[in-house]
């Protein structure tokens, strides 16, 4: 069996805000929950299914379907960090694929500007009770020196140097200045970004996302609903997940999870990586965007320094315009979490919806790519293949 | 013997690494060893996770090892290097860099384990440059 086909993305919807101190964060979840479903032309009485990750507060599903009044016959809380919202695109078209469900609503919402978090450089305890938290808060691990780890490996294995990882920022800013709302709007240079000060070596500030406020929420229907619809659908072709980890102490810090979801999604989708119009590839530091395109197979492994340097990343320019949004290297990154602005950019090309200036020329097949946790230790990939309905 | 920075905190322990903890009080890095398949892991647990055997045993690691990769966190109260080191035994730990130029690291290389009194009854293994 396969969700080839199976479901449909029939709503869409990013908050606008990216500094969110007049909003709670179930208040955020329901206002992109109402948003998505607007724009399917459906209503809270239609969702039969819901989906949220751990940036969902309280006890999850169960807290939020209660506040946003759901009556739900399907709940799938996933969590595999920023990765969580790719993978749950999946689990709804598996879940309608078996006739579990019709409707599925998926939201993301977090408030970390909002609260102030320091969301890169401070150790960060995800619960003490962590088998792994012992060998690792006490060192002061933080997401940017573990990013940071990562980066240097790969420059050191392959080469790659920090004005390559530079062109990935630029690519994204070259795109951010179309968006209004973008948290970066200024169009950055390499030296831009190699002159900017030093976070965690080899990672500038100008290599590490923004930290905003948001969130945004998809509706996945299936084939039959999507038919009945005003609003065009994009249909899901394939999703791969995989976790990757440290493997008991055989650490590799130069691939990340993508190197099996994203084999998985191109398989379940009958498509090539060389079939891709657009690309919506996971943000949160240059050195992810670097090896998840390698790990996609968009270049060969150790490569992608000289894939972006070349300009292959921007719109109108190179062989695989991303995140034209602006991503969560310039645009947003809510909750700390990517996953879900990186579909929803995904379907605004699919629909021709992207900004005129970034929107790819006939665009008819897409993927999106969520990663989660961290790859400088315990991560989660996944891959959506998406299609415009009327390719 | 180095004190604790201010990045750095005690360790919270549970009974089935507690006996990792208490070595290092001794001066002891204790590693996991798999007596069905061989395999030495990092972090310690009880059941392999090569082959899920529940027969393994400490092992005292000979300290030694190579710099894998390392990041100097420049944004912090007082920068410092966070690494992860390869054991002679054969797994990857994390840990800081300590009692050296931190622009002096680099990967590949050659460290030895030096223990940080946590003032708690524990040590943190850190590596210094041979
Ligand atoms: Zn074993």
């Amino acid at each position: 069996m396969s969700i080839r086909n199976k479901a449909y993305i029939a709503g869409a919807y990013e908050h606008p805000t990216r500094h969110a101190i007049d909003k709670s964060t179930p208040q955020l979840h329901a206002e992109v929950a109402k948003g998505a479903l607007e724009d399917a032309g459906l209503t809270k009485d239609d969702v039969d299914a819901y989906y949220c990750a751990g940036d969902a507060p309280g006890l999850g599903g169960l807290s939020m379907v209660e506040y946003m009044g759901l009556q739900v016959q399907h709940i799938d809380t996933t969590e595999m960090g920023g990765s969580s919202y790719v993978a749950h695109i999946g689990h709804a078209a598996a879940a309608i694929a078996a006739g579990k469900c019709n409707v599925a609503l998926i939201t993301l919402a977090g408030r970390p500007k909002a609260e102030g978090m320091a969301t890169g450089t401070k150790p960060r305890a995800w619960g003490m009770d962590a088998p792994d938290a012992s060998f690792e808060f006490p060192f002061g691990s933080t997401v940017t020196n573990n990013y940071g780890m990562a980066a240097m490996r790969h420059m050191h294995e392959f080469g790659t140097t920090s004005e390559q990882l530079a062109w990935i920022k630029v690519a994204a800013s070259h795109h951010a200045q179309y968006n209004e709302l973008a948290a970066i709007r200024k169009v950055l240079t390499v030296e831009d970004v190699v002159n900017s000060p030093m976070i965690s070596d080899p990672l500038h500030r100008m290599d590490c996302c923004v930290i905003t406020d948001g969130g945004g929420a998809l509706v996945i229907v299936s084939p039959e609903i999507a038919k009945k619809l005003k609003r065009q659908c994009v249909r899901i072709l394939g999703h791969g997940e995989a976790p990757k980890t440290r493997i008991g102490g055989r650490i590799d810090l130069t691939y990340t999870g993508a190197r099996w979801s994203g084999p998985a999604a191109f398989a379940e989708a009958k498509v090539t990586p060389a079939d891709i119009d657009y690309a919506s590839i996971y943000d949160s530091f240059t050195i992810t965007v670097l090896e998840t395109i390698e790990d996609l197979g968009f270049c060969e492994k150790g490569k992608g320094g000289q894939f972006v340097a070349d300009g292959n990343l921007i719109s109108g320019v190179g062989k695989l315009p991303f995140n034209t949004d602006g991503g969560g290297l310039c645009n947003n990154h809510p909750a700390n979490r990517g996953g879900m602005t990186k579909v929803l950019e995904a379907v605004r090309q699919l629909r021709g919806e992207a900004h005129p200036s970034v929107q790819v020329a006939n665009c008819k097949l897409a993927v999106a790519h969520g990663t989660g946790g961290s790859v400088g230790t315990r991560m989660g990939s996944a891959t959506v293949i998406l299609e415009r309905d009327d390719a | 013997m180095s004190h604790l920075a201010a990045h750095n905190s005690a360790p919270q322990s549970n009974i089935e690494i507690q006996p990792f903890w208490d070595a290092t009080a001794k001066g002891q890095l204790l590693l996991k060893q798999c007596k069905a398949c061989g395999e030495v892991h990092y972090y310690p647990r009880t059941i392999c996770p090569f082959c899920f055997s529940d027969d393994t045993v400490w092992i005292e690691a000979s300290g030694q090892g190579v710099i894998y990769s390392y990041s100097v966190i420049r944004r912090a109260e007082v920068p410092y290097v966070i690494a992860y080191v390869t054991l002679q035994e054969g797994p990857t730990m994390m840990t800081n860099i300590i009692d050296c130029d931190i622009d002096s690291v680099r990967i590949d290389m050659a460290v030895k384990v030096s223990f940080v009194d946590t003032g708690e009854g524990t040590a943190l293994p850190m590596f210094t440059p041979v």
